[in-house]
């Protein structure tokens, strides 16, 4: 076991923990500790754009841009967040451009804007061109320009570093961070990083579905960590469907498809979203698009021999066009499906995409403990992270901008915080959970296999907590996941060495997906109503009376050592915006 | 050699998509031995599948100890370039039909890198050589309040060389880079040609003065490896003419 010692830690090298490394470097001696390459992180594969009224296109401001994250929320959004993020919104895209990322351009030469799902000119009126974008590949360009600034900056990382537990001491009856504990995959070394400020940007949890646009380490080992040791997390039933992944891989087709023209169509060749939304169409918020498909399938009206997808039609729009501003996701086309979206309609499917719930923060980034008190010294950003600005469903583009502009915040703030504060003592045998979780799954002889209860987890997710919900497919997910977490007791590995052993980190990414898929279907079975990605057909309507609420989902451990989620609330913020019903 | 196989998973299904493949993998691990082998492995798979899934059957179900890396799955990572049937390729993006099934397909880590397990290389002196070429953008003068302005065209001037994942493939294909790791490798001229045709940016002489060197753009033989191996379509070759030309006529 090696010590270290850090002034701010940061788990994670996506978009939010280098854009808070950025902040953090400058201020403190910091170090990135990232279980992938940081240009390997799955904001890379983000798409369409990030939202910032620049009103470089057209008319547009922050205020509609705040109305727009609510209104999409359904009404789940803390209103402060949600301005902060609007309103930050600007710089974080003018700072991305001075950091080098080459935008499109409008003709006069200043950043081009389009259109996404859920934004509109003034309250709902019209859609609005917000959306800042560089081609397909918007995300790929935020991620090269921050590691870019990264290496300018001297940021220093450790790559391939599994961060698998996080320290907490009691100082003064205050739970307050201490650092972590890291898995190096290179060697098999075990790492703790004792640090004033420990900030988690490490990303979604995407894979415990089957059919998702997630990358296979989207396994939410920063939830995961931060839950095992007593923390809350926040509005977990919260699972946004992206309307088009291809069909059954899940690879994303991004929204800019729709903004640039595309539309759904049904076996009948029906352009069917302008039943579901008359006014947005194809450009409503994703849980509405998502269940209108579903709906369409159901009723007969789906594609192929069987009936399973609808189809992205994009044949209308000229190749030029296709070319300039969907370069990356028409070659996805013609390469998974051999089809050429010039001349053949897509076919897709929802798939799941993005965690709206997480690590409970405010809106400096600070870690709560509970629904009041923070985690001195503990801060998370990102997809990791519930602010809340995403309550109930998150909109198009606001999260590579929840990324910019609370992994800056939270990168202030954390070096400010260390700048302030000497290092708490560590735990007494501070690696001892990871040593033993390693040493038990490296020795055990048990017969069951990683991916035979990886994949029964997908399919029961997939089967149940997906677009549509009842009581009964969320007792069935519940059911099953127990059984599953008994199962993964007796998991085993077959690669027992030190180097590179990627066996041993699948079954450690495994037991955080099950923690965190329980917590799901637990938080989910609880809500009985239906809000933004949350939609229970048993109760069909959102009631604020009962629910206008976050979830807050806190581990117990029992004196017999047998684990069970405890379910608080937290009040949402709401400051100009009453909740309406939600039309598009 | 031992060759696992797969219970078939689908039998009676007449019309079953799947087809047995042989996947013929360089394996080495210096825990075990020092010597690398080669290890047979049989799937049964969809060949409309990709390269990478097969490679997750073996580990998922024959063999855990197969080591590579790899995340996002289509492409755009960078993580799992291979030399599948001797091109470097991202095993997410190589689709098995592509491939000829029939016979086996070899499966091996890139050259050039050093080695650390089955398909896995040490990455470092790649990114180092990346970290060399200054990959940032360097303006001088205060900052405008709002963005800097680039025309479309001075935009789509440098629009090939963003599309770059690091993946690697370039490079470690490129023979002069098998015979010298001290040359800079046609990724790292990539992202210098990036920035320096990058309008905005100030620091275009300083790149160039760091490929002028004995380990620079010189050392391009011009075999078009590269730009047959990128899995994101950039002209490779093009690009390291373009910074050759750019030495000589200062016009960039
Ligand atoms: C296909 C796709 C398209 C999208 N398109 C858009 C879009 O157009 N607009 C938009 O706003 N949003 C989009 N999103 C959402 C958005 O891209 C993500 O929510 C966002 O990029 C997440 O960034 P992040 O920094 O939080 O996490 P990530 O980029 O996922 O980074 C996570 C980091 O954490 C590290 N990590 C994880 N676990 C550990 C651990 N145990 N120890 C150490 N390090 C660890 C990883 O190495 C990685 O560096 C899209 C998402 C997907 C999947
Ligand atoms: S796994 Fe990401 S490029 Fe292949």
């Amino acid at each position: 076991m090696k010590i270290h010692k850090y002034d701010t830690v940061i788990v994670g090298a996506g978009g939010a923990g280098m854009r808070a490394a950025i902040e953090a470097t400058k201020r403190s001696r910091t170090a990135v500790l990232t279980k992938l390459y940081p240009t390997r992180s799955h904001t890379g594969a983000a798409q369409g754009g990030m939202a910032a009224a620049l009103a470089n296109v057209e008319e547009d401001n922050w205020e509609w841009h705040t109305f727009d994250t609510v209104k999409g929320g359904d009404y789940l959004v803390d209103q402060d967040a949600a301005e902060i993020l609007a309103k930050e919104a600007i710089d974080a895209v003018l700072d991305l451009e001075k950091m080098g990322l080459p935008f499109n351009r409008t003709p006069d030469g200043t950043i081009d804007q389009r259109r996404f799902g859920g934004h509109s000119r003034n309250h709902g009126e019209a859609p609005v061109r917000r959306s800042c974008y560089a081609a397909d590949r918007t995300g790929h360009m935020i991620l090269q320009t921050l590691y870019q600034n990264c290496v300018k900056e001297g940021v220093e990382f450790f790559n391939e570093f599994y961060v698998l537990d996080q320290l907490i001491t009691e100082v003064d009856g205050v739970k307050t961070s201490a650092g972590v504990v890291a898995y190096e995959l290179a060697t098999g070394e075990i790492h703790v990083f004792q640090a004033k400020s420990v900030i988690y940007a490490s990303g979604g949890t995407g894979k415990f579905f089957k059919v998702t646009s997630n990358a296979h380490t989207l396994t939410g080992d920063g939830q995961a960590a931060c839950y095992r040791r007593g923390l809350p997390l926040e509005d977990m039933e919260f699972f946004q469907f992206h309307p088009t992944g291809i069909w059954r891989m899940g690879i994303l087709l991004t929204e800019g498809a729709r903004g640039e023209g595309g539309i759904l169509r049904n076996k009948d060749g029906e352009r069917f979203m302008e039943k579901y939304a008359p006014v947005m169409k194809d450009l409503a918020s994703r849980d509405v698009v998502s269940r209108s498909i579903y709906t369409e399938i159901r009723e007969g009206r789906g594609c192929g021999p069987e009936g399973d997808h609808v189809y992205l039609d994009l044949t209308h729009l000229p190749p030029e066009q296709l070319d300039a501003k969907l370069p990356d996701i028409t070659e996805f086309a013609r390469t998974y499906l051999g089809i050429e979206p010039y001349t053949d309609p897509i076919p897709i499917q929802p798939t799941a995409h993005y965690a709206m719930g997480g690590i409970p923060t405010n809106v400096e980034g600070e870690v709560l403990a509970d629904n009041t008190t923070v985690v001195p010294g503990l801060y998370a950003a990102g997809e990791v992270a519930c602010v809340s600005v995403h309550g109930a469903n998150r909109l198009g583009t606001n999260s590579l901008l929840d990324i910019n502009v609370f992994g800056k915040r939270s990168g202030i703030a954390a070096a400010e915080y260390a700048a302030k504060h000497d290092y708490v003592e560590l735990p007494e045998n501070p690696a001892e959970l990871v040593e033993t979780q390693v040493k038990n799954l490296l020795s055990s002889t048990g017969t069951e296999r990683v991916a035979v209860i990886r994949k029964e987890l997908q399919e029961t997710m997939d089967a149940n907590v997906m677009v549509f919900r009842t009581e009964q497919t969320i007792k069935t997910a519940v059911e099953k996941i127990a059984e599953l977490r008994e199962r993964y007791k007796n998991v085993s590995v077959q690669d027992k060495g030190k180097r590179f052993n990627t066996d041993l980190l699948e079954a450690i990414e495994l037991g955080n997906l099950l923690d965190l898929a329980e917590v799901m279907a637990v938080s989910a079975l609880a809500r009985k109503e239906s809000r933004g990605g949350h939609y229970r057909e048993d109760y069909p309507n959102r009631d604020d009376v009962n629910f206008m609420r976050h979830t807050m989902a806190y581990r117990e451990v029992a004196d017999g050592g047998k684990d069970s989620i405890r379910l608080d609330y937290k009040p949402v913020v709401q400051t100009r915006y009453q909740p309406m019903e939600r039309k598009y | 050699m031992a060759t696992p196989t797969l219970e078939k998973a689908e039998a009676g299904f007449a019309d079953s998509p799947y087809i047995t493949v042989t996947f013929r993998i360089r394996r080495f691990n210096p825990e075990i031995s020092d010597e690398a082998t080669w290890q047979d492995f049989q799937v049964e798979i969809d060949p409309k599948e990709r390269v990478l899934d097969g490679l997750h059957k073996i580990k998922w179900e024959l063999d855990g100890s197969l080591t590579f890396r790899r995340s996002c799955a289509h492409g755009i990572c960078g993580s799992d370039a291979m030399r599948i049937n001797g091109k470097n390729r991202l095993a997410c993006k190589t689709l098995i039909k592509d491939l000829n099934p029939e016979k086996p397909i070899t499966v091996e880590a890139i050259k050039g890198l050093t080695v650390l397990k089955d398909l896995v290389v040490d990455m470092d002196p790649f990114f180092q050589a990346y970290r060399d070429v200054m990959p940032f953008l360097v303006t001088k003068g205060n900052e405008p309040t709002r963005e800097r302005l680039q025309s479309a065209e001075d935009r789509e001037r440098f629009d090939d060389t963003t599309k770059c994942i690091l993946c690697a493939a370039c490079t470690s294909s490129c023979p002069v880079f098998w015979n010298d790791g001290q040359y800079f490798g046609p990724a790292a001229i990539v992202n210098a040609h990036r920035f320096i045709f990058d309008s905005r940016d100030e620091a275009g002489e300083q790149r160039l003065e760091i490929l002028n060197d004995k380990d620079g753009v010189w050392r391009c033989r011009t075999t078009f490896n590269c730009t047959d191996a990128c899995p994101r379509g950039i002209e490779v070759t093009k690009a390291i003419q373009e910074v050759k030309r750019a030495l000589i006529t200062r016009r960039f």
